[in-house]
């Protein structure tokens, strides 16, 4: 009885010694940055950084091959948020990439549309539905507002209405406190 | 020589783990559904499977057996697999990322597999030594895939075919499981040849 004890609790407590060996020996270096950089983006996969998307420009920031102000659709909360983890200076939105505006969402007139469906390969988030020579249709939920299926719409039926606020859509304005933009808040704080 | 082919045979064909022994139906049903992950369960079961029997098989000669605590097998079998599994997991993760990727969610899956602790029972019952051990677990393996990508291939010829109403789903999936096990008792013919 005793050995039969012993010898199991041996057993497990050897694969246990080994096990916790290997989560140390062969621990996964994966760059964590990255993914946390990409949890603060907006997710419109608009393109207006510059990026093919928010993961490259969640890459290029984590390389430093990036400004931090470069995401429109992100606003100003964003650049604070990614100011604060990656230690630079917050700075003002850079025009060349957009400005801030309401959330839009894109509408489809439906009347119009030929069913080419050169906006369904344009939209990053698959959110436009249609099958060729039938009527297309925007599926408003999935849709982020990047304006990238406006271009390629060769009889310009798509239209960016502004999101209306509702009682389930309506959130609390950010606080911003007076001097959170400037360069040198953090080193007063 | 000779009786290491028979192994791999007997394990591949005759004794088939899945249509004729009836283990690790589970994933049989589960990962069956598409050729892509019926491989990728097929490749990591091959590798846990093959490392596990020899670790069980080193686990039961050296340190159940000698201390006569034999009636340990079971309990002491699944602790060495969840740990083998476990440990591949993180060396695969490690080394190869693409390995890692195609393997997925099957890897941790496996522990679950009866098929495993099956063939480390098996292994003692038939006494089989360390490289026989590893060989009946390689063999198992391989039928273990066969048969899941085989049954994978069929099933998605079923999901375009006009089943009656009836027998769609699990019902012809375990229909043609029974005649794919039929046709395995087949090979019982090689053995006396």
């Amino acid at each position: 009885m005793l050995t039969a004890i012993i010898a199991l609790s041996v057993l497990a407590g050897g694969c246990g010694l080994l096990l916790g060996f290997a989560a140390v020996r062969f621990r996964v270096d994966g760059d964590p940055i990255v993914a946390r950089i990409d949890a603060l983006l907006p997710q419109t996969q608009c393109g207006q950084c510059g990026f093919p998307g928010c993961w490259p420009y969640a890459e290029a920031l984590a390389a430093g091959q990036a400004e931090i102000n470069q995401c429109p659709p992100g606003g100003e909360a964003g650049i604070q948020a990614l100011a604060d983890l990656l230690g630079r200076d917050p700075k003002p939105l850079n025009p060349d990439n957009g400005t801030v505006r309401s959330k839009m969402v894109a509408i489809i007139d439906e009347q119009t549309c030929i069913g080419c469906t050169l906006c369904i390969q344009a939209c990053p988030v698959d959110a436009i539905l249609g099958a060729p020579k039938l009527m297309h249709t925007v599926i408003a939920k999935e849709c982020t507002g990047c304006e990238l299926c406006m271009a390629p719409c060769p009889v310009d039926c798509i239209n960016m209405v502004p999101v209306k606020e509702t009682l389930s859509t309506w959130k609390w304005p950010c606080p911003v406190l007076p001097g959170d933009a400037l360069p040198d808040h953090r080193a007063a704080a | 020589m000779k009786e290491y082919a028979l192994i791999l045979i007997s394990t591949i064909l005759v004794n088939n783990f899945v249509v004729v022994k009836f283990l690790g139906l589970c994933p049989f049903m589960g990962v069956s559904r598409k050729l892509e992950t019926a491989m990728g369960m097929g490749l990591a079961t091959t590798f846990v499977l093959t490392l596990s029997s020899v670790c069980a098989y080193l686990t039961n000669e050296y340190l159940l057996a000698p201390l006569g605590l034999e009636y340990l097998r079971t309990i002491a079998f699944i602790l060495v697999i969840a740990v083998v599994v476990q440990f591949t997991e993180m060396v695969v993760h490690k080394t190869s990322p693409v390995l890692y990727q195609v393997l997925g969610i099957f890897l941790p899956l496996i522990t679950t597999n009866c098929a495993v602790l099956g063939v480390a029972l098996l292994n003692i019952q038939e006494k089989n030594g360390f490289l026989a051990s590893g060989l009946y677990g390689f063999g198992a393996a391989v039928g273990f895939s066969m048969i899941l990508v085989l049954f994978a291939a069929l099933r998605e010829r079923i999901a375009v075919a006009d089943v009656p109403l009836h027998f769609r789903g699990a019902a012809i999936a375990l229909i043609t499981a029974g005649l794919m096990s039929l046709a395995f008792m087949g090979f019982v013919g090689l053995a006396r040849g």
